[in-house]
């Protein structure tokens, strides 16, 4: 089944085509990669889906409703939840806070606050930031902001994830373990939708992997198969 | 080139840095290694004059420059080229880059500067007209590189350079940094992507805790099983 | 004693300290000067001014100076209904019509950020000024108006009702989670829009909710000064006052807002009465002097003090 599909999905900024006509489609419980050149449009498409930015033309539908030009909010509440590039924490809120906010409203029903809160701390454990609940966002180191972001998120009930490059600037040790804590998320039944440039963690943990390359799908497929296309190599990996 | 010597600084009341002391010599490249938050950053903050040590001495070419004020320091040929890039979002690429050549008497050389820098990222030639904050954000980390470049600095220090770009282009920057080196420069790199800072340079410092815990040839480093364990997850 | 019995029993003093004012506030009419009284009606009407600002603004950091439109609509409902509606009908009317026109200008302004959000709700005060005076000269043929007249009591009063009410709102609000879902916002709107906060609601309703205590403080402060015309009742003064009461006292918490808008109020009167030539000055040193060594405003002076005191003691 497909969680979110993608049609003819287009965005212009004037005249410059950001994301020309690209089609895309996620399974259920899949990991799917995004990966491409610096400026291919990556954030933006993902900036599409979440809502972010409205299509210039084209549709998508998360879980077979149509959710072009809905608001951020709106999406997140049907139960998409995303991360930033650059880590948007509620800075001088408490990590406890920051997941407390997720819990509170994200979802559609709503929840009491007594079981936000419970909710909150089992998640800031999940993602591996225990006893540091009273510490203000902006002081943490950015590993743990990064995992606080994806707290945060896990906060909402989602059952499709963005994370728009999660690995950046962690040390290949930091790496194997974020590749972790995406495979427990995965465990969860939640389906993943992930842009890196990492390629170590792209590679070992997607099911399946596009390459964007000035706005336009330039090939999907199994890692195996990108690895190895031309075309990929040439814009992308480099010998 | 540059000796710093027991260098202790301070974040607030928080020691980042304990009695470091490291040493570069010309046309070498150096890399800093070390996991988050062990001081890397600090470090090249405290070379750069952001953030002024609370003791200990630094020397570039024989002259003094702890204490002094970044500006004069980037007058006296070393550039930083911080993490994330930190464009100036409203000016275009080339008016980013001409910045760069701001401070040194390369300004009237800028024109010559611009077609190397061109050369050596044809990308940002592409967005020359464009304003900065509507680069992605590796393109702006390309940018950043280019405008430190631009000073024609003696030494250049990188702050996580390959952060957020696509393996291309990291392969791309790094062998850019060799042809720097030929053409004279002497290069500190910072890097999260340790096997690759320390393919790429002559010698390496791995820092913890906001102390040198090893120091060598980044070869032999490649081989150390403690670097190896801790730093590259083997 | 524990943590938590100490945390409750800070409570119940506080509670029964604050029972104690309020009971004081109230008995206070029959044992002072009726100078006294008109003194305490505006300090109560600016710390309303500033609470209900800071409300909106506080958090979020947008800054708005439009708060002398709606005050001012407040003091036009009063002029205008006062003679023909009960007082309280038409305190509620000016709360309500300032309310709506806040709904408004929120709809309207709902893209803007920072410094052009602030210059926005400027420009649109000093529009609805000259708009409300060019109708006055125009189309009713008057440009000032009378007020009916109120006892000082009753306005101190139902000012005190109103300035309950707004306190009490304050407190609950930013104590429930949607307090919480106004500082995010000012944090970071677009994470904040990404987990499920309705930002734009949220922001037009809070504004809105703020400026009907605002108009309610127009209508009923009106009968005090019984004669107003529009440069009177939009002045722009009460724009930026409850702004720099605010900063001056301490954005962040409700004491430091309450604080801020009575040290102000008494100051003014006090060098007004004492140096009439020269208060403007001595009050705006003041302001300078406070901003410069206190950046937290008198809140943070006990942040402040033991800064100062912990660093010579190290020495």
């Amino acid at each position: 089944m497909r969680i979110l599909e993608g049609e003819g999905v287009r965005k212009n900024f004037g005249g410059l085509a950001a994301i020309a006509e690209v089609s895309f489609h996620i399974n259920h419980r899949e990991i799917l990669g995004l990966i491409g050149p610096n400026g291919a449009g990556k954030t933006t498409l993902f900036n599409l889906i979440s809502g972010s930015l409205v299509p210039t033309s084209g549709t998508i539908k998360f879980k077979g409703e149509n959710i072009t030009g809905m608001k951020p909010h709106q999406i997140c509440k049907r139960g998409m939840a995303r991360t930033f590039q650059l880590v948007k924490l509620f800075g001088n809120m408490t990590v406890l806070e920051n997941t407390l906010l997720g819990s509170l409203f994200g979802t559609l029903t709503g929840m009491r606050q007594s079981t936000a809160l419970k909710e909150s701390l089992e998640l800031l454990e999940f993602v591996g930031l225990s006893g540091i609940n009273g510490v203000l966002a902006k002081d943490l180191t950015i590993v743990n902001q990064k995992r606080l972001e994806v707290a945060r998120a896990l906060a909402t009930k989602p059952e499709l994830l963005l994370l728009d490059e999660f690995m950046a600037g962690l040390t290949p040790t930091e790496v194997s373990l974020a590749i972790e804590l995406i495979k427990k998320i995965r465990n969860r039944g939640i389906t993943v939708f992930m842009i890196e440039h990492v390629m170590k963690a792209m590679m070992s943990v997607s099911d399946r992997i596009i390459a964007l390359h000035y706005g336009e799908k330039i090939a999907e497929g199994i890692p195996e198969e990108i690895a190895t296309n031309p075309k990929v190599i040439e814009i992308y990996l480099g010998v | 080139m540059l000796e710093v010597n027991k260098i202790n600084t301070f974040h607030g009341k928080v020691r980042a840095l304990w009695d470091i002391s490291l040493r570069i010599a010309e046309k070498e490249i150096v890399s800093l290694v070390g996991g988050n938050g062990a001081g890397k950053t600090t470090m090249l903050y405290t070379i750069s004059g952001i953030l002024h040590p609370a003791s200990g001495t630094m020397e570039f070419f024989g002259n003094r420059i702890d204490g002094r004020s970044p500006h004069q320091i980037v007058k006296m040929g070393i550039c930083f080229v911080q993490e994330g890039g930190k464009p100036f979002p409203d000016m275009t690429v080339r008016e980013n880059l001409e910045m760069g050549a701001y401070i040194r008497e390369t300004w009237k050389k800028k024109e010559e500067m611009l077609d190397q820098v061109y050369k050596t990222f044809p990308l940002l030639k592409q967005r020359a007209g464009q304003l900065a904050r509507t680069l992605s954000g590796g393109e702006r980390q390309m940018l950043a590189m280019g405008r430190g470049l631009m000073s024609r600095p003696r030494l250049c220090m990188f702050d996580e350079p390959s952060y957020g770009l696509a393996p291309l282009l990291v392969k791309i920057f790094f062998t850019s940094i060799k042809t720097l080196r030929e053409q004279g420069m002497t290069i500190l790199l910072v890097e999260q992507n340790v096997r690759q800072a320390l393919e790429i340079s002559d010698r390496a410092y791995v820092l913890e805790n906001g102390q040198v815990v090893l120091e060598g040839k980044s070869g032999e480093l490649l081989q150390n099983d403690h670097v190896k364990k801790a730093y590259l997850g083997l | 004693m524990n943590r938590v019995t100490r945390a409750n029993t800070k409570k119940i003093l506080y509670s029964v300290l604050l029972s104690f004012l309020f009971m004081l506030m109230v008995i206070m009419p029959l044992y002072v000067s009726p100078y006294t009284i008109i003194l305490l009606n505006s300090i109560f009407m600016y710390i309303v001014l500033t609470v209900s600002w800071a409300l909106f603004s506080g958090p979020t950091h947008y800054l708005s100076l439009a708060s002398a439109a709606f005050f001012g609509i407040g003091i036009y409902s009063s002029a205008i209904l006062g003679d023909q509606l009960p007082l309280l009908l038409v305190i509620g009317l000016g709360g309500f019509i300032s309310f709506l026109l806040a709904l408004l200008v929120g709809l309207s302004s709902l893209r803007l950020r920072g410094m052009y959000f602030t210059i926005f709700t400027f420009g649109l005060s000093e529009l609805i000024r000259h708009s409300v005076q060019w109708w006055e000269v125009n189309k009713t043929g008057t440009v000032g108006r009378w007020v009916i007249g109120v006892d000082h009591t009753t306005v101190y009063y139902i000012m005190l009702a109103i300035l309950l009410i707004t306190l009490v709102a304050a407190y609950i609000l930013k104590h429930s989670k949607y307090g919480l879902a106004l500082l995010s916002i000012g944090e970071s709107e677009e994470a904040a829009d990404h987990i499920g906060i309705n930002v734009n609601a949220m922001k037009i309703i809070t504004f809105a909710i703020s400026t009907f205590f605002m108009g309610a403080t127009g209508a009923i402060m009106a009968t005090r000064w019984t004669y107003i015309d529009p440069s009177i009742a939009f002045n722009p003064l009460f724009s930026f006052m409850p702004v720099l009461m605010a900063i001056f006292g301490g954005i962040g918490h409700i004491f430091g807002q309450i604080l801020g808008a009575s040290v102000l109020t008494l100051l003014a009167d006090v060098l007004l009465t004492k140096f009439p030539y020269y208060y403007m000055l001595l009050y705006g040193m003041i302001l300078v002097i406070v901003v410069l060594f206190l950046p937290k405003g008198l809140t943070g002076l006990k942040e402040e003090v033991k800064k100062w005191w912990g660093g010579r003691a190290v020495k």
